[in-house]
């Protein structure tokens, strides 16, 4: 439908106009946009404590991200994010409280663990979805409540001793860094965001490069060619939704193992799976769009918890500002129609 | 003169490529315009600049004498142009009625009118002789009579101009008959039409003029009376056309297929392949003639495993294939070119590169250790787009892109260069200009002569008559008859396959 060009553009321009609509919302309730903006940018990334806040925030939203945008290349809407980073981040937890062994098998295991129950949390819909034709959206959408509560109880009654939290990780089982905590004056910042890097360059390698992947785009987009071209449907779509719960769980395993090194009791869900839909549509849900979006999230939801209390402007109007750009990327034909008018104009 | 339309010196580029480059179209009240060219030619970009998908870079549009700016299919509808596109454009859950009112329906207070809809679709569709049924369900109707639904829907949006985009390759002879039956009435009540289809006896048939355009450039406009095919095929060609294959006596050799007792039931469960038995050696076409939904499509769907058989037995070279996978089949030696192409035989979202290895992508040298090998796959459609004349502006363009024609020229050589053991044609040349269906009725031939069997169906009997070295004749889901073309006649086809001749009778002769 697009041009290259305008694949680039849209997301771009969508951004500029977020934030050129926020400053406009700022003004008109009698803030000053520039102290505002300025304050975001200080607050996540004015000095190397608040930069390493930001990559850590911006990890999980990598995952989430690449979740998504994994099942929607491959034709799929996964909307359970949310839920199965939640199951993700208790496995991990578990199997590092569980475990005593030496950190180079330990915290593979841990990680993997996140992997293998978000993949596990995403079969049941890409299974009902393949065998019954359940449509995936409202599968996950309960998923997503069945995983909240699930998670819940297990912290509660299995994993600690009716508390509201777990005990945390040992050293062996903890992607903690000593040396990022040093070098940002003690952020939370973590040995995640290299997994989440190498997880874009794994979702590139997968869809684009190899075999599987093209049978899973295929699938994504014409089932029937696919079945007269001899691939087996059914099969493609529940790994597709197994995948993408794979890079769901990654994300949660980096909470549990990173960020807060335990696992708590959510009254409410995170909502990274949910951001993680629109860091997909930002992202044209591409590799390097992911990660690009991602660090637009995280450089803006990080900045919004500094920005109240440096102008005033309160931490409301980020939310704002990424509604405000999800809309337009979401009506990308509005910016495309503007385009082409711009250009006719041109000549 | 009177023009109703006037498309002067349209030009209108695609990234790498000019589909229109100055061509002029003038539409008189109340005739029936045809639109010639080869596959590719820009047939369907004109006609989409002029119902408002397409803007043109260069050239005016005038109605009825007045210079217009067609920049939406709204604004179309409003000036009275309405067009029904070769992919048909309804809601298959909707009925008639609500697929054609779709976007202005009736209101009473706030609540559609849907007594009147019907009312007045029905009184459209009396008038025009449509008998379209407008209660009825889109999925439950025939493809003849989803196109009368898009015919209705832009009668009521008040179309005095009617294009059509090849509207009669997928009828079959019966409905193109009928169809030609509406054009006169839509004539007599005043409207005027254009239509495109590479048929050039329908043009001779039905059309009053005509305009040839040949790679994007408009090469004439001139009466249809008077014309002949060849002069037209040349024109649009470029080059003389001999409109008859020159092929040798068959050598039949082993069996490559054989079908026993095949029972075979359809979507919803009803049986349409009864008690099937069939044949066909190596070095032979078989063609299948009957008159649609008499079992060809399960028939073809059993073979190819993408539909379950209830009973019965198929083998290839002696190996039995009906538990097979549709991977399996494919890889025993069977190759396909389906009836419907954007259904079955195309990823429109994949670039034809990818297309072209659609089936053999994970083999090598495509894949090695399951990591594509991109070169290897471009090589491939590289190779294949010129041995099979895809007009592309590379191997990289969206399979979308394409023009209808070329991307059936893709689906078939992907599957003839697999050099399948049973090569399955269905309709193979719907929608191809003449030069490249004489190109591709050479190519079937040219895979017989190699040793090969090839199952052609086709629902066109010259195609039929000329092409296969026998014909099997399905009738309510059995072969009633096998007749060499030779011995027979269109009359004595059209009879079988009506089912009013049966085999009992004696008088058919076996082949
Ligand atoms: N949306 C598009 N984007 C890019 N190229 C296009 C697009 N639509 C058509 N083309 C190109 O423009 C040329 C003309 O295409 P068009 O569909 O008008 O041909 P046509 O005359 O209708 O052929 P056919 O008889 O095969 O339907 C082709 O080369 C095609 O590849
Ligand atoms: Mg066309």
């Amino acid at each position: 439908m697009f041009s290259r060009t305008q694949t680039i553009l849209i997301p771009v321009i969508s951004v500029v106009l977020g934030l050129l609509i926020g400053a406009v919302v700022m003004l008109v309730s009698g803030y000053n946009p520039i102290e505002g903006y300025s304050a975001l940018l200080r607050g996540s990334l004015g000095d190397s404590f608040y930069i390493g806040e930001t990559i850590r925030q911006i990890t999980p939203y990598i995952f989430a991200g690449l979740a998504v945008a994994f099942a929607f290349r491959t034709g799929l809407f996964n909307i359970g994010v949310e839920g199965q980073l939640l199951v993700g981040w208790i496995a991990s937890v578990w199997v590092g409280l569980a475990f005593d062994l030496p950190k180079i098998i330990h915290l593979p295991m841990a990680v993997l663990a996140g992997a293998i129950a978000g993949a596990l949390w995403a079969f049941i819909p890409g299974l009902l979805k393949a065998k019954l034709r359940v449509h995936e959206v409202i599968v996950t959408i309960m998923m997503n409540y069945i995983a909240l509560h699930l998670v819940n109880y297990l912290v509660r009654y299995v994993i600690s001793d009716q508390q509201n939290t777990t005990s945390r990780v040992p050293e062996s089982a903890s992607l903690k860094s000593p040396f990022f905590e040093a070098l940002t004056e003690f952020s939370t910042m973590h040995y995640g965001i290299f997994l989440a890097l190498a997880g874009a360059i794994i979702y590139y390698v997968i869809l684009e490069k190899t075999s599987t992947g093209f049978e899973l785009r295929s699938v994504g987009f014409n089932q029937n060619a696919s079945q007269y071209a001899g691939m087996n449907v059914n099969r493609n779509i529940i790994l597709s939704m197994v995948i993408s719960g794979a890079f769901a769980g990654l994300g949660g395993a980096m909470e549990g193992l990173g960020t807060f090194g335990y696992a708590f009791i959510h009254g409410a869900f995170s909502g990274v799976g949910f951001d993680g839909i629109a860091v997909a549509l930002l992202g044209g849900n591409v590799a390097i769009g992911v990660v690009l979006a991602a660090a637009l999230f995280g450089i803006l939801k990080q900045g919004a918890l500094i920005m109240p209390l440096q102008s005033g402007v309160p931490t409301e109007l980020v939310e704002i500002v990424i509604a405000i750009i999800i809309f337009f990327v979401a009506s990308s034909y509005i910016i495309a129609y503007l385009l082409q008018r711009f250009k006719k104009g041109a000549q | 003169m009177d023009y109703v339309i006037e498309m002067l010196n349209i030009r209108k580029e695609f990234p790498g490529i000019v589909a229109n480059d100055n061509i002029t179209l003038q539409l008189k009240k109340g005739e029936i315009h045809a639109l010639l060219g080869e596959n590719g030619a820009g047939k369907s970009t004109l006609m989409n600049v002029l119902f408002g998908l397409y803007q043109p870079e260069k050239g005016e549009i005038r109605v009825k004498g007045e210079k217009v700016n067609i920049t939406s299919p709204n604004i179309a509808n409003d000036l009275g142009i309405g067009m029904v596109h070769q992919h048909f454009m309804l809601v298959d859950t909707f009925t008639v009625t609500e697929n054609i009112v779709l976007g202005m329906e009736p209101k009473k207070g706030f609540t559609i009118d849907m007594k009147k809809a019907e009312r007045d679709v029905k009184e459209i569709s009396d008038r025009y002789g449509l008998r379209v049924d407008p209660k009825a369900k889109i999925a439950d109707i025939s493809v003849g009579m989803q196109q009368r639904a898009e015919i209705l829907k832009t009668l009521y949006r008040g179309a005095e101009i009617l294009i059509f985009d090849e509207p009669t390759a997928v009828l079959t002879p019966q409905e193109i008959k009928e169809l030609i039956q509406i054009f006169r009435t839509l004539i007599a009540e005043g409207k005027s039409i254009i239509l495109i289809t590479h048929k050039l006896k329908e043009i001779i048939e039905v059309c009053d003029r005509v305009t040839v355009i040949r790679k994007g450039v408009g090469i004439d406009t001139l009466d249809v009376e008077g014309a002949t095919p060849n002069q037209l095929a040349s024109l649009m060609v470029g080059r003389e056309v001999l409109f008859r294959t020159e092929k040798t006596e068959a050598e039949p050799k082993d069996v490559v297929l054989q079908i026993s007792k095949l029972n075979v039931n359809d979507a919803r469960g009803v049986r349409a392949v009864r008690d099937l038995d069939l044949t066909i050696r190596a070095g032979e076409i078989l063609g299948i003639a009957g008159v649609d939904g008499n079992g060809q499509t399960e028939l073809i769907e059993a073979i190819t495993g993408l539909t379950k058989i209830s009973s019965g037995s198929i083998k290839l070279s002696g190996k039995e294939l009906s538990s097979y996978k549709t991977r399996k089949i494919t890889e025993a030696g069977v190759g396909h070119i389906p009836q419907d192409r954007h259904k079955h035989g195309l990823v429109l979202d994949f670039p034809i590169g990818d297309n072209m290895v659609l089936q053999t992508y994970y083999q090598r040298p495509y894949s090695k250790l399951s990591m594509l090998n991109n070169k290897e796959i471009n090589k491939q459609a590289k190779k294949l787009i010129n041995e099979f004349d895809v007009r592309t502006p590379s191997e990289y363009t969206q399979a979308r892109a394409l023009s209808g024609g070329n991307q059936q020229k893709a689906i078939i050589g992907r599957e003839i260069d697999r050099d399948p053991d049973l090569l399955i044609a269905a309709q193979p040349t719907r929608g191809l200009d003449v030069g490249a269906i004489e190109f591709i009725h050479q190519r079937l031939i040219d895979q017989r002569d190699k040793g090969k069997a090839v199952l052609l169906l086709s629902f066109e009997l010259d195609e039929i008559l000329n092409v296969s070295d026998r014909i099997a004749v399905i009738y309510e889901g059995n072969i009633i008859a096998v007749v060499n073309p030779k011995e027979t006649t269109e009359q004595e086809l059209g009879l079988l396959m009506a089912g009013s001749k049966k085999k009992e009778e004696g008088d058919i002769k076996h082949v």
